[in-house]
């Protein structure tokens, strides 16, 4: 019988108490580092005297909450019977810059100090969004010995991510996520600090994002339009509750390709296809040689660009499929007088620069997939170029899109859909996105990456276990510096960061044989 | 972006994608082609008629279905035992299933208030009567590898009979009736009139767990036992302890699992093993332990001084150990306890003795095991050390009446085996030689070596799974008749519970119908929208099974 012998023969070690993940830039622990006893009954996060928000921040306030019971699961609740101050009773937190209600954005600061002694325990942040992250760390140095008591040991923690886009690519078209499978993945996210959700809320199997300005589109587009939708609530739970989380949702409607479920509800939106003289019935991408399609988007795009408060609106541009555009006379037609020839990808660059003119008028920037750029078209110095194919090699994409002078950000390697059998995180986390030739600037153009989860296989039954922790290890990737690439490392440290996962409920996959202490028990 | 379908996957969306639609949906348009279902099915022609047959699984072995639909009220229609037949209402595992199926049938209904009175339009259908023929229904006993799973189901109004030898038949056909039952747009009940004979073409179907690499918690073993009755598996092949941990309380050497499990969380108490031998005997399935030697056995070291096989660095102990020491009678005193306890905690005719990959190196490098090669003119050839073992295995657990099933290197180390014994065919590499070889032998067979389920790619490996053909090995008729059946394996180095129910479902239910159907149940494009439509319902019977591909269903799993 016996499945095949892994190759790397590891030990599911537990980890210690204060291994973090992703590992922090830096960490000092003093040689006899002294051990901090926590109360669950009177530990308490607190704003620091001087912090330049306090109570009242939404996101602190309500992390303040959510770490508490994180840390202390349904230990007992804070009930401050002891007047006089004991050590390590309390977390201060310092934000030096103001700003609770904001979002996030690719330029928000998420460095942090962390001080814990058992003197005092200080968190240091510029900002909020560097706060959460410094929670986040903190909740993971807690440990619990054997009697039961929870500690944390003495350490000094500066840190700050080695990029600014950490994303997470979730495809909600191919199947219907419920909004809770997507709150969950966010909190996940905000524990392996991840910045960005990359919802591609649309695609061709359906339509589920219920527009106000074209209610038909999921209506007639969503797999059912009563229950796999999202309404408009839906949409804004999302992202305030990813902003909570120091999260920013960037919201993809790719066009012209990968459409089709947009046409039931759009009439003349698409491309008719045809078979010889006649129209075969069948559409393809969204027809570029109509002012009513140019209005449609327009408004389309108003709407979008108004709900989604992130500055960035990913606008798609991927895998356009000729054929149909080839067999339509009028768009033939259309070609002739352009004078396009026979190179249609000169018609797909017609319309996503007018796509792309009409979203900058909005005020948004975009991010577009790499076809866009390999295309030739012209696109603002700000957009961001989103690499995923791999043939060509991604690392040619990647220096030749910095080459160009614009921003590059790499999924290549990070299609965790495709599984395989055994540890295949490893193939994630020795990733480096800056292989690739090209001068320091180049490299500078690099703003992150994104793991993704296509849908093909992938719905509410195992989005999670097939997620993390193998997502976990895109994370730490992005976050930590380069040299953090040891794999017994990371094993170990993964590992036990998985059984923390479960400890918090989520349904993390195993990496290997072992075991946790609180397995998960959901089934 | 596009991580695209490929190619393949793309077309085959395409064709196959709308059927799925319109099949959960209920506003059906025009039917999917004609599946080829090998037998007559000649009267559903209409759409309607089509709902019936698009989701079962595994397919019946010979079903006519009409187009005349009977309605069935949640209020009124009862499971109930048939004139004629030997069971009654002292026949637990009937009631139980009455009751089960019941809700499966009705589940999401049941906020209709019991008094309510639907005007009925339809010719209704008020009762299933179960008749059990054979006069010992066995009610009582636990299912055998001989046991008649055959049933015969007619529904005509005013009510449908299943008929049944066993109480096992009757399980299989309840689920059947089940799966034909269908909710019509207005929340209706319906079936379409039908008659159906059926019976498994392999009597052994069975799925392995694996709690050794991972302790899987008692609810995960128990939904799991749902699901396999689901797609009417019957065969818990429980892998139960291995190197990594031995959570098996023995009663008799406690310390076995005090030492060896994970911790003391991670065990199976005796209480917990009996819940689920009695939880799969109500369901039609047998549980199968394996206690793997004299390989795969660290974790038993722990708890048992002196039973391991001590290995050397040059002349003195490493201090690891190998194998199961085979040279000492100490051995044999405690494998004639500990298989005593076994064979009377589990039911089952069988055991499930392992012998596979047993490594010699450690064997090898200890002066004592060569001592005993040499005493025992074995010469160097260690295979000989590993039958010896093996052997005597064999005849402690023979002396308790039990039969035993052994993984295939017991039968190519030429270990003596009595005629009974079924050999486990699991190496992929040529296994329809190996099969052929068995049964040349005159070994009952069982194949596993193209089911390991935990090895996982990209796409729609069920398809894979599917295609097997189990009979196709060089063989006469009798070889082939040796064969009975087979095994879905989810090895569990990179399983727990977490990702247990959508790694083995609806993927093991591919394996579920080549093992049931018959052989020229073949067809992929039929397989896919069946199969869809089952995944569907299973969800709605709480089994997270993962999606084929591309599509939703109606009830979505909650998450």
């Amino acid at each position: 019988m016996a499945a095949a012998r892994p190759l790397l023969l590891l030990l599911a070690a537990l980890g210690p108490a204060g291994a973090v993940w992703p590992q922090p830039l830096r960490q000092l622990s003093p040689p006899a580092a002294g051990r901090c006893p926590l109360s669950p009954g009177l530990f308490r996060f607190s704003y620091a005297s001087g912090s330049a928000v306090g109570p009242g921040c939404a996101v602190l306030d309500e992390a303040f909450q959510r770490y508490r019971a994180l840390i202390f699961g349904a230990a007992r609740s804070a009930e401050s019977k002891q007047p006089w101050r004991k050590p390590c009773t309390e977390l201060s937190v310092l934000v030096s810059t103001p700003g609770c209600d904001g979002f996030p954005s690719l330029n928000s600061n998420e460095s942090y100090k962390l001080h814990i002694s058992r003197d005092s325990l200080l968190l240091y942040a510029d900002a909020v969004w560097g706060a959460l992250r410094g929670l986040e760390t903190f909740s993971q140095l807690v440990g619990r010995d054997e009697d039961g008591m929870y500690y944390v040991n003495e350490t000094e923690i500066v840190d700050s991510p080695r990029f600014p886009h950490r994303g997470l690519l979730l495809d909600t078209s191919r199947h219907y996520l419920p909004l809770k499978a997507i709150l969950q993945t966010l909190d996940v996210m905000a524990y392996n600090k991840l910045n960005v959700f990359h919802w591609h809320i649309v695609d061709d199997p359906s339509f589920p994002y219920e527009s106000f300005t074209f209610p038909e589109l999921s209506k007639q587009g969503a797999f059912n339009a009563m229950t796999h939708v999202y309404t408009a609530s839906d949409v804004q739970a999302v992202i305030e509750y990813a902003r909570l989380r120091g999260i920013r949702v960037i919201a993809e409607f790719d066009t012209p390709g990968h459409t089709q479920s947009w046409g039931p509800g759009a009439p003349d939106l698409l491309t008719p296809c045809y078979l010889g003289k006649d129209p075969s019935g069948t559409y393809g991408p969204i027809n570029p040689i109509l002012k009513s399609t140019y209005q449609f988007v327009t408004s389309l795009f108003q709407e979008v660009g108004a709900v989604f408060p992130d500055y960035f609106l990913h606008l798609g541009g991927d895998e356009v499929d000729f054929t149909c555009w080839k067999s339509n006379p009028q768009i033939r037609a259309f070609m002739e007088e352009m004078g396009f020839g026979d190179d249609y990808t000169k018609l797909e660059s017609f319309y996503i620069q007018r796509l792309l003119d009409i979203v900058s008028s909005l005020g948004k920037g975009y991010m577009v997939w790499q076809e866009v750029f390999d295309n030739r078209v012209k696109v603002r110095p700000d957009t961001i170029i989103h690499v995923w194919k791999n043939s060509p090699p991604y690392k040619e994409e990647m220096a030749n899109v910095t080459k160009a002078g614009y921003k590059a950000l790499l999924s290549a390697p990070w299609y965790l859909n495709r599984i395989s059998y055994g540890q295949d995180w490893m193939a994630a986390y020795q990733v480096e996105p800056l292989d690739f030739t090209g001068s320091p600037e180049q490299k500078a153009l690099v703003i992150g990456g994104e793991a993704c989860m296509w849908g093909e296989y992938v719905d509410v039954t195992n989005l999670a276990p097939r997620l993390w922790p193998r997502a976990g290890a895109v994370a730490e990737r992005l976050w930590s510096d380069a040299t953090v690439r040891n794999l017994q490392d990371a094993y170990r440290r993964l590992a036990s960061f998985r059984c923390e996962l479960l400890r918090r409920g989520v349904q993390a996959q195993p990496l290997f044989v072992g075991y946790c202490d609180h397995e998960f028990d959901g089934v | 972006m596009g991580r695209a379908m490929g190619l393949a996957g793309l077309l085959l969306g395409l064709l196959l994608v709308p059927a799925v639609l319109l099949s959960t949906s209920l506003g059906r348009g025009d039917p999917p082609p004609e599946p080829e279902l090998g037998l007559g099915l000649g009267l559903g022609e209409g759409p309607l008629a089509a709902a019936a047959e698009d989701s079962l699984w595994p397919l019946p072995q010979s079903l006519r279905t009409s187009r005349r639909q009977l309605q069935l009220a949640p209020d009124r229609f009862q499971l109930v035992h048939g004139a004629g037949s030997s069971a009654g209402p002292g026949c637990g595992i009937l009631q139980d299933a009455f009751r089960r199926y019941y809700e499966y049938i009705f589940g999401q209904s049941r906020w209709r208030s019991p008094g309510r009175r639907w005007p009925s339009l339809r010719r209704e259908l008020s009762q299933l009567q179960v008749v059990i023929a054979a006069p010992e229904p066995g009610c009582d006993s636990y299912p055998r590898l001989a046991s008649s799973e055959a049933y015969y189901l007619t529904i005509a109004e005013p009510v449908a009979v299943l008929k049944a030898d066993e109480v096992w038949g009757a399980l299989r056909g309840l689920e059947t009736f089940s799966q034909l039952v269908h909710e019509d747009d207005y929340g209706s009940f319906l079936v379409n009139e039908s008659v159906i004979y059926d019976f498994p073409r392999f009597a052994h179907r069975g799925i392995l767990l694996d709690t050794s690499r991972h302790y899987l918690p008692l609810k995960s073993i128990l939904t799991n036992l749902d699901a396999m009755a689901f797609n009417k598996f019957n065969v818990l092949h429980w892998h139960i302890v291995d190197d990594q941990s031995f959570p098996y309380q023995s009663m008799y050497f406690p310390e076995l699992s005090n030492k060896g499990a994970y911790s003391y969380n991670h065990i199976y108490t005796p209480t917990d093993v009996r819940l689920v031998i009695e939880y799969a005997r109500l369901r039609g399935i047998r549980v199968i332990p394996e206690f793997d030697t004299p390989g795969h056995t660290q974790s038993w070291g722990k708890g048992q001084k002196d039973l391991l096989t001590p290995c050397y660095n040059g002349e003195q102990p490493s201090g690891s150990f190998g194998p199961i020491n085979p040279i000492w009678n100490s051995t044999y005193d405690f494998m004639t306890k500990f298989f005593k306890e076994i064979s009377s905690v589990f039911p089952d005719a069988y055991i499930h003795l392992g012998g596979d990959e047993v490594s010699f190196d450690c064997w090898k490098s200890n002066p004592d095991v060569k001592d005993f090669m040499k005493e025992q003119g074995f010469g160097i050839d260690y295979a000989k050390l590993e039958s010896y073992y093996i052997q005597k295995i064999l005849d402690i657990v023979s002396s308790y009446n039990k039969g035993y099933m052994v993984w295939q290197e017991v039968f190519d180390n030429k270990a003596q085996l009595k005629p009974d014994t079924v050999v486990e065919v699991w190496m992929a590499n040529n296994y329809a030689h190996e099969l052929s070889s068995v049964t040349q032998a005159g070994f009952t067979a069982i194949l596993a070596a193209p089911w390991y389920l935990d090895y996982i790619s990209y796409g729609q490996d069920w398809k894979k799974y599917y295609s097997v053909e189990p009979r196709n090995f060089p063989g006469s008729e009798k070889q082939k008749k040796l064969l009975i059946g087979g095994e879905a394996c989810l090895w569990g180095e990179f399983v727990d519970a977490t990702n247990l129910t959508p790694r083995l479902w609806p993927r093991a239910s591919a394996v579920g119908e080549r093992l049931w159907s018959s052989s020229n149940v073949t067809d992929l494009q039929d397989a896919y929208k069946r199969l869809s439509n089952h995944r569907c319902r299973m969800l709605r019977r709480g089994i997270a099974a993962e999606p084929l591909f591309v599509g939703y269903c109606a009830h979505e799993a909650r998450g």
